[in-house]
């Protein structure tokens, strides 16, 4: 496989991966004949990302050159980062990057070919895997935002930068509500601010919304998107649903498409905001806890509260065969042989590839993996575990 | 109790933006006092303050084009707020196009005040508005007296001091040898800034800054112009204090009462600040 950047695209391309390294801790690389996918998910698996450069991105695009196996690899993010570490020095002094597969090494070869005649290899080990891929589908949604991103800018500013969470509704009057989230403090003696910021339809390309819904998600996830979007001067639409099902955050032009997808608070986990000023927001409603039933059955999935399930990941092994998976260490109770359910498309699903990290991610967030829509191509494993984390316990 | 006040005026809004900014750097947590004329910062000298103590002072009348105020009864018509300075400061800091500014207070499931933002950022932009609520503690009548306008003390030393920014700077590079930090000023215009430790010993002088009029005749007659009054502080105060100044104020003077305390007197326009550090027991 061969891809040539030139010229501007290469900071485009970094900033992606910059955009990319504030989801997770693995690049998914994988060139498609659509383009070249780059893809990552977070260790909760609550939010993933994914940009897809089209093969008129690049000067030169090869998937793969004969006799050479379709790379399907995962880098570590800070590895793949450190390349582009620099936007300023990209944008002044590199003329051209050169991704390549170096088969007799087993690396993946990042050159940067400077001003000056310098050029800078970098020789990145990966692992061979799956194939990440998120199950979504923006047109199902029934709420839709779109507007340029300045304006998401300009929305997002009154609010602090460490803030983890945000709530984006529809108020009063047809206005875009953000309004900061606070998780309920067991210690309720130092109250936080609460910041809102209400934005008129008017600067709104497309708003499909009904007065009042509203959706709460990770800031600090958004402003990854919201960077690139920026710089790149596209517009970004936000495809939402009910709270707790996943939020897709999408960009495109000609040359590029991006997605973040985002899990929601689901309602049970949120108190009920009222995004209207004037209105006083109701009592919080005491937080349901976490770890409801040991064992999960894929029927449990349907009525359980635990539905911030974020996205249904599909995984396959890859063709070449895995080498080095990771053995998956979950906490007990929660690894379970799932069922067919009669009523969803959803199979078994295969191995989990990664480890779970030790400590559960702070976020409230929760995630399950389970058997998602298979292409025809790939057959079930046979009773495979069905991996549910919960992303903490209670507080 | 009710408080209402808006600021329309952009030069005023910037200005209490600085205020609340330095105020911040100040206090993390103080008391917001409002009076029918006044608004007050105050930070009482508590141990949890390490016994440093503050009181600013600004005339509402010189930054909101409106101000309502009824406090806790009639005769003591004045509202006391214990409140997280950064958050006023950081409220203010999102308000640099606005419009109009509006704070009242108001309870939204617990006491807040409300900072309310209409923005316009272009012509073709919609009009935006931001509200913050800040939380904060209503504070009963009864501890009122220990947040009362400090008595200005009888100071041996009276100066004016030299910009502020060389001070920190010096004050900063200080700090890195020592803790304890001796200020000593006398009647002629010097201001000594000493460390002392076994090593070595620094010791920055400024001269002719200039001496207010004493308060007491007596004193400048029986008082030699060279000696030096001194206090003995903990350097990471003062530094704080210079810190809080980011702006050189239009007037600042030095009240040394030995071996007690150092009392800072500034004016950055019309906002008023004092600033008392103890001496080290």
């Amino acid at each position: 496989m061969k891809c040539l950047v030139t010229g501007s695209n290469v900071k485009v391309l970094g900033k992606a991966v910059h955009s990319l390294s504030r989801i997770g801790d693995e690049l998914y690389l994988e060139p498609l004949e659509d383009g070249l996918s780059l893809r990552t998910v977070n260790s909760s698996r609550s939010a993933y990302a994914c940009f897809l450069f089209a093969p008129l991105f690049f000067q030169q695009y090869q998937v793969a050159t004969p006799g050479q196996d379709q790379l399907r690899c995962k880098i570590l993010m800070k590895s793949f980062l450190s390349v582009f570490r620099s936007l300023a020095m990209l944008e002044k002094t590199v003329e051209k990057c050169c991704i390549s597969l170096n088969d007799r090494s087993s690396r993946l070869v990042v050159q940067l070919h400077c001003k000056y005649g310098v050029r800078k290899t970098h020789n990145l080990s990966f692992q061979d895997c799956e194939s990440l891929q998120a199950v979504f589908d923006p047109a199902l949604c029934p709420h839709v935002l779109r507007a340029p991103a300045r304006v998401l800018v300009e929305a997002v500013q009154p609010f602090p930068p460490a803030l983890a969470e945000v709530t984006l509704g529809i108020g009063r009057g047809r206005r875009v509500i953000l309004r900061s989230y606070q998780e309920e403090e067991a210690d309720s003696a130092i109250k936080a601010m609460v910041t809102e910021m209400s934005i008129g339809e008017e600067d709104f390309q497309q708003l499909q919304a009904q007065e009042g819904v509203a959706i709460t998600f990770c800031l600090k996830e958004f402003r990854g998107l919201l960077s690139f979007a920026e710089s790149a001067n596209l517009s970004l639409s936000i495809h939402f649903d009910a709270p707790g099902r996943p939020a897709i955050f999408a960009i495109e032009d000609s040359l590029l498409d991006g997605h973040f997808v985002l899990a929601t608070l689901s309602e049970l986990d949120s108190h009920p905001q009222t995004l209207h000023a004037q209105e006083e927001p109701q009592r919080p409603e005491p937080r349901l806890p976490v770890h409801s039933t040991p064992h999960l059955d894929l029927d449990d999935f349907a009525a359980d509260d635990m539905d911030s399930y974020m996205i249904a990941m599909e995984t396959t092994l890859g063709s070449e065969g895995s080498r080095a998976l990771p053995s998956t260490s979950l906490s007990p109770g929660l690894q379970h042989p799932c069922s067919s359910s009669p009523h969803s498309e959803e199979e078994d699903d295969d191995m989990e590839p990664s480890t779970v990290p030790g400590t559960p991610p702070p976020k409230k967030f929760r995630s399950l993996f389970f058997g998602s829509i298979l292409a025809p191509a790939h057959s079930p494993q046979g009773p495979s575990p069905v991996l549910a984390e919960d992303s903490e316990g209670e507080g | 109790m009710k408080f209402r006040a808006k600021i329309v005026d952009t030069a005023c809004l910037n200005h209490f933006t600085r205020v609340s900014s330095m105020i911040a750097k100040l206090a993390k947590t103080c008391t917001l006092r409002i009076s029918p004329d006044k608004l007050n910062f105050v930070l009482s000298d508590k141990v949890a303050n390490g016994g440093v103590s503050m009181w600013c002072e600004l005339e509402q009348e010189d930054f909101f084009s409106e101000f309502q105020m009824e406090g806790v009864s009639a005769e003591n018509n004045e509202i006391y707020l214990e409140l997280t300075s950064e958050n006023l400061s950081r409220a203010l800091k999102t308000a640099q196009n606005a419009r109009t500014l509006k704070i009242k207070l108001t309870n939204k499931h617990f006491p807040c005040l409300t900072v309310s933002i209409e923005l316009q950022l272009s012509v073709s932009s919609s009009s935006r508005v931001v509200t913050h609520d800040i939380p904060v503690k209503v504070i009963p009548r009864k501890l009122w007296k220990d947040l009362q306008e400090p008595t200005i003390p009888d100071a041996d030393v009276s100066i004016y001091l030299p910009v502020l920014k060389t001070m920190k700077s010096v004050v900063e590079k200080m700090k890195n040898i020592s803790n304890h930090l001796i200020i000593e000023a006398n009647l002629n215009g010097e201001l000594n800034l000493k460390i002392e430790t076994e090593l070595v010993c620094v010791t920055t002088h400024f001269k002719d800054l200039g001496n207010p009029p004493l308060a007491s005749k007596n004193a400048s007659q029986d008082r030699n112009s060279e000696q030096m009054a001194e206090v003995h502080i903990d350097i990471r105060k003062l530094l704080q204090f210079l810190a809080g100044q980011q702006v050189n104020p239009t007037k600042a003077t030095c009240n040394i009462v030995k071996d007690k305390i150092v009392h800072f007197d500034l004016l950055h326009e019309d906002v008023s600040l004092q600033y008392f550090i103890p001496a080290l027991s």
